[in-house]
C-alpha cells in the first residue's frame, strides 16, 4: 500500500480528503501514478501531459525530503514510500508573485 | 423558475447569478471549482439544464465539466483534446514555426438542437466536437489543415479559436475567429473551410489582402439574421451583410475602436454593443469612465450608456467572452469585468446595476433565459 498526497486544487477535483492510498504493480512513479489515475479517472491528464505522459512543468514529485521530480518515471522509489511509511507527495510548484 | 441564470466564469472559480424577470434582485451562488480558472461556462438552449464548463489550470491542465441539474452539481467528462493526425507546425511570435499544442479550452458552443452536441475552441487554435455530451471529442481536423494553418500566429492572449457561431437556420455552415488568425467558414458542416477576412485592414499586415494574420477578438451574429456578422476587431468594429465575404467598418464615433466584446440585442437585429477600451496597451476604457456603446443602426452611429455605471476612477477590462444578452421582452445586457463586476441592464442598456461587485477577474458571462 502507498500513501499519496494530492495538492489541494486535485483533492477537489478527485473529490478526497487527506491521503489517497493505493496498491501498485510496481514500486515507481509510472506505476503510481497509472493506479492513482486508474482509481480516479478525473485525475487523467492533471499530473502528467496526456500526449507526451511527461510531469506537468508546474507539478513536482517529493517524498522523504527529496525531490524525485526529476528522476526517471520507472525508477524504484524509496523503501519508506513503497513500504508505507512516507507517502509520496505530489506538489504543484510554487509558482507567481 | 421564470428568468434568468448568468453563468459566470472566473480566474479563480465559476459563479451562477440567479434573477427573476425584473432582474433586480439577485442570488449569487457560492463558488464553484473554486481555484480553477473557468474560461467558459454554457448551457444547452436545447435543454438549459445542461451546463458545460471549462475548468484550467497553469498546474494542471484542461478539466472539463458537465452538469444535468443546473449547475447544482457536476461531474468531470473528457478532456482528451488530441489533435487529429500530425498537427503541424505554426508561426510563433518571432516568425520561427512552433508545433501545435493544446493548451486550454477557451469556448464552449452548445448545438442549438441536439443536447449532447457541443463544440469546443482550444488553444492551440482547433475546433473540437463532442456528439456524446463530452464524453470524448474529436477534431474538425478540416479547419487546421484547410492551408493557411502554417500562417497563423499568436495574438497577445495565446492562439485561441475563442468564437463559434452556429446557424440557426443552416447547420452546414459554423463560422470560427481565431487570434490573431481571422475568421474561417465551413459550409459543409466542417469538412472543408476557408478564410473569411476581406475588407479586414490591420495595422502591420503588409498587404491590406491578406488571408489571415488579423487579430479578431469577438463577433455577434443575430438568429434572424445569420449572413450579418458583428465583430469587434483588434482595432475596428467591423460589420459583414454576406456572411463574412466582405467587411466595412462600423466605428463610426466610438471614443475607441479598440474592444473586445461585442453583442448583439435579442430581439432588435441592428442593435449591437461595444465596450470601447483606450488602446492596445492601455486595457481599461478612455477617460476612466466605463461605457458601453450602443448602435442601432448596426454600426456607425453610436450612442454612450452610462446610468449606473462608474464614470471616473474605473480602470477595468471587459473580454471578449464576458457580455452576454437575455432574450426576455425587455433585453437585458450583461457584461462582467477584470476588477470582479458583474452589470447588468433590464431595459436594453439604458440603465445598469451591478448585481455582484467583488468576484474574482471575470473571464466569461453567459446567461440563458429560463422559462
Amino acid at each position: 500500500m502507498i500513501r499519496v498526497v494530492l495538492p489541494a486544487h486535485l483533492r477537489q477535483l478527485a473529490r478526497c480528503e487527506g491521503e489517497i492510498q493505493i496498491e501498485t504493480a510496481a514500486p515507481t512513479q509510472r506505476a503510481v501514478l497509472d493506479a492513482v489515475e486508474a482509481a480516479y479517472p478525473m485525475l487523467r491528464g492533471t499530473i502528467r501531459d496526456p500526449a507526451s505522459g511527461k510531469r506537468r512543468p508546474f507539478v513536482r514529485f517529493f517524498a522523504c525530503e527529496e525531490d524525485l521530480s526529476h528522476d526517471s518515471p520507472d525508477a524504484p522509489l524509496p523503501e519508506e514510500v513503497v513500504n508505507g511509511r512516507e507517502p509520496f507527495l505530489v506538489i504543484g510548484a510554487m509558482a507567481g508573485g | 423558475m421564470t428568468g434568468v441564470r448568468v453563468l459566470v466564469g472566473t480566474r479563480k472559480g465559476a459563479f451562477i447569478l440567479t434573477s427573476d424577470e425584473a432582474r433586480r434582485d439577485w442570488k449569487v451562488s457560492e463558488a464553484h471549482f473554486p481555484g480553477w480558472e473557468i474560461y467558459h461556462v454554457a448551457g444547452s438552449p436545447v435543454d438549459p439544464n445542461r451546463l458545460y464548463a471549462s475548468q484550467s489550470s497553469g498546474w494542471f491542465g484542461q478539466v472539463m465539466q458537465r452538469s444535468d441539474d443546473g449547475g447544482i452539481s457536476w461531474n468531470p467528462v473528457s478532456n482528451d483534446f488530441t489533435y487529429a493526425g500530425v498537427p503541424g507546425s505554426h508561426q510563433w511570435y518571432d516568425g520561427s514555426l512552433r508545433p501545435w499544442e493544446f493548451k486550454r479550452v477557451w469556448h464552449l458552443e452548445p448545438s442549438p438542437s441536439d443536447v449532447d452536441s457541443v463544440y469546443a475552441g482550444v488553444e492551440d487554435a482547433a475546433l473540437f466536437h463532442s456528439a456524446d455530451g463530452g464524453s470524448s471529442w474529436q477534431e474538425i481536423r478540416g479547419l487546421r489543415e484547410h492551408g493557411s494553418g502554417a500562417q497563423w500566429q499568436p495574438g497577445a492572449g495565446g492562439m485561441c479559436l475563442h468564437t463559434i457561431l452556429l446557424d440557426p437556420h443552416n447547420p452546414q455552415r459554423i463560422m470560427v475567429a481565431i487570434s490573431a488568425a481571422g475568421v474561417f467558414r465551413t459550409d459543409d458542416a466542417g469538412a472543408s473551410w476557408r478564410p473569411v477576412n476581406k475588407g479586414l485592414l490591420s495595422d502591420g499586415i503588409p498587404s491590406p489582402a491578406a488571408e489571415v494574420g488579423h487579430c479578431v477578438h469577438n463577433l455577434a451574429m443575430h438568429p434572424s439574421r445569420p449572413d450579418t456578422i458583428y465583430m469587434q476587431k483588434h482595432w475596428d468594429v467591423m460589420r459583414s451583410k454576406d456572411g463574412g465575404e466582405n467587411w466595412d467598418e462600423v466605428s463610426g464615433n466610438l471614443p475607441s475602436d479598440f474592444g473586445f466584446p461585442i453583442s448583439v440585442h435579442a430581439h432588435e437585429p441592428d442593435t449591437i454593443y461595444v465596450v470601447p477600451i483606450t488602446s492596445d496597451s492601455h486595457h481599461f476604457p478612455p477617460d476612466g469612465k466605463l461605457r458601453v456603446y450602443r448602435s442601432r443602426t448596426g454600426g456607425d452611429e453610436w450612442e454612450p450608456l452610462t446610468n449606473g455605471l462608474p464614470q471616473q476612477d474605473c480602470y477595468v477590462n471587459v473580454l471578449r467572452d464576458a457580455m452576454a444578452v437575455d432574450s426576455l421582452a425587455d433585453c437585458g445586457i450583461y457584461f462582467g469585468t477584470t476588477g470582479g463586476q458583474v452589470y447588468v441592464s433590464p431595459d436594453s442598456g439604458d440603465s445598469w446595476a451591478p448585481i455582484v461587485r467583488d468576484l474574482p477577474a471575470v473571464l466569461s458571462v453567459q446567461v440563458q433565459t429560463l422559462s
